[in-house]
């Protein structure tokens, strides 16, 4: 089945069967392997992209649904010469330990900011309708999605803390 | 995965057409397309519904209307449900993981199967996998079962929380039939107890597709939902209360709990909110209808600690709704 996508800007046209994932398009069919997979099952992020600029696990939706989308995954958001605000905030905050789950702790933070931006609460937020703040705790709750096999969690949530304050500056 | 055909469809009809022939409707995917990997179900045939009009929050003259495909992430955002029905916004924030709320839809979290991992297992018995086989967590490992409701054939629960506050602003859903007919349910009528048939989980037939859900005008009382798991975040709820309470003079003048771990479906009983109804709040009070609640309840072994975690869990509460209604 052909599906187009807009991946980072470039169009694709995608030529796969039905059960492809949009994970296993933009690995194995697209040679995006910055996208990891970790379970295959929702249950990790290892495997977060960008659709529309909202962070979904790419493991758990067909690829030929999202003909005409917009995916973003984290090739698109900086290069090693070029880094985005998150990426480079990671580096220096050593915010892991084998790498294998960051491109995905990356791509839900740098949607998560935008969630913050927008006004959305969390679980953890005492007031619905105040605009959410951005401690610790917030981005423990709103990161739960993205699992850290090395547990650096304490050094993620200091390089998301520190990307939201450069962002903000 | 084993292979399917992929269909578009073009309107609700063109969805409860393909479906009344045997399609398997498919939005967000979240649970669906798990579901397949373990090849729990196998589809010949999925039509894909995220291309219809079938979106959008609205006030209307019965309610809120909130279309199947608004995503749990937009319900939970939406101004009007925080201000209105925070004890839905409270569930939903309290469910899966950011990447899945942006996935998940009103229409297919009301219809999520199960997380029992027998019916996962496909080496293992489970009579709503494949009927008739036999329960392996009858006797096995059930920790996360049910207590109310179950039956000796099954006794998966409901993983909904969205499902339990919506229960308790008493919801109504919107129905496509086949014939593209549509009628409006309560939603505590959609769901069905297991008994011998717990492959049949709601009243909905083939074709049927859900378009929207209303929620009844705000109520204006307090609201809260509790979800007590086993890890802070990203866990399915072992119980779970929602509560829509509001004192006048000192009495209860409005209740509505429904109860999300307990049981094979989103759970409430209406003697329950009855006998608080014109009553003063008391330990007593609270103590009696923790006792209706849990009357029938019954241990699966793993599971034996949820009746006194559901009583707890009730009466807690109870006693904060009370104080955060005081004038």
């Amino acid at each position: 089945m052909q599906t187009k996508l807009t991946i980072n800007a470039q169009a694709h046209t995608l030529e796969a069967d039905t059960r492809t994932t949009l994970l296993d398009a933009l690995r194995f069919h697209l040679g995006l392997t910055g996208t990891k997979k970790g379970c295959d099952h929702g249950q990790c992020g290892a495997c977060t992209v960008l659709i529309n600029g909202r962070r979904i696990n790419s493991c758990l939706t067909l690829a030929c649904m999202h003909d005409g989308d917009e995916i973003t995954t984290i090739e698109g958001l900086g290069t090693p010469e070029a880094m985005s605000t998150l990426q480079r905030a990671f580096v220096e905050q050593d915010g892991f330990q084998c790498g294998y789950c960051t491109p995905g702790q990356i791509c839900s933070a740098t949607a998560m900011l935008d969630e913050i931006k927008a006004g959305w609460p969390s679980h953890v937020s005492d007031d619905l309708l105040a605009d959410p703040d951005l401690s610790d705790i917030e981005i423990g709750e709103r990161m739960s999605g993205n699992l850290c096999r090395c547990s650096a969690y304490p050094n993620i949530v200091d390089a998301i803390r520190d990307a939201a304050g450069t962002d903000s500056a | 995965m084993r292979p399917f055909d992929y269909l578009r469809a073009a309107s609700p009809d063109d969805a409860s057409a393909a479906a009344a022939q045997g399609a398997t409707i498919i939005a967000g995917g979240t649970n669906l397309l798990d579901l397949m990997k373990h090849e729990v179900v196998a589809p010949d045939t999925l039509v894909d519904i995220t291309r219809l009009d079938l979106g959008g929050i609205e006030q209307t003259d019965q309610g809120l209307r909130i279309g199947a495909l608004v995503t749990n992430s937009d319900l939970a955002a939406d101004r009007t449900v925080r201000r209105d029905y925070p004890v839905l916004a409270r569930a939903l924030l309290a469910g899966a993981s950011g990447q899945l709320r942006n996935k998940a839809t009103t229409g297919g979290n009301l219809l999520q199967r199960t997380r029992c991992y027998y019916f996962y297992d496909t080496s293992t018995p489970c009579n709503k996998r494949d009927p008739g086989s036999g329960c392996a967590a009858i006797g096995g490992f059930n920790r996360i079962h049910a207590i109310l409701g179950a039956s000796n054939h099954c006794i998966a629960t409901h993983p909904s929380d969205m499902a339990v506050a919506m229960l308790a602003l008493r919801a109504l859903i919107e129905i496509t039939g086949a014939g593209g007919d549509t009628r409006t349910l309560p939603l505590d009528d959609l769901y069905v107890l297991p008994g011998d048939r717990p492959d049949r989980e709601t009243v909905l037939n083939p074709g049927d597709l859900i378009t929207a859900v209303i929620l009844p005008p705000p109520a204006g009382a307090t609201q809260i939902y509790r979800k007590v798991r086993d890890r802070a975040s990203y866990a399915f709820a072992l119980v779970s209360v929602a509560c829509v309470l509001d004192l006048q003079d000192g009495k209860i003048a409005q209740a509505s709990l429904a109860f999300g771990g307990l049981a094979p479906r989103p759970w409430s009983a209406k003697a329950l909110n009855d006998m608080m109804l014109g009553e003063t709040p008391s330990d007593a009070l609270f103590e009696r209808v923790a006792d209706h609640l849990l009357a029938k309840a019954k241990g699966q072994g793993s599971n034996d600690f949820k009746i006194p975690l559901a009583r707890r869990t009730l009466i807690a509460v109870l006693h904060e709704a009370v104080e955060r209604a005081q004038p």
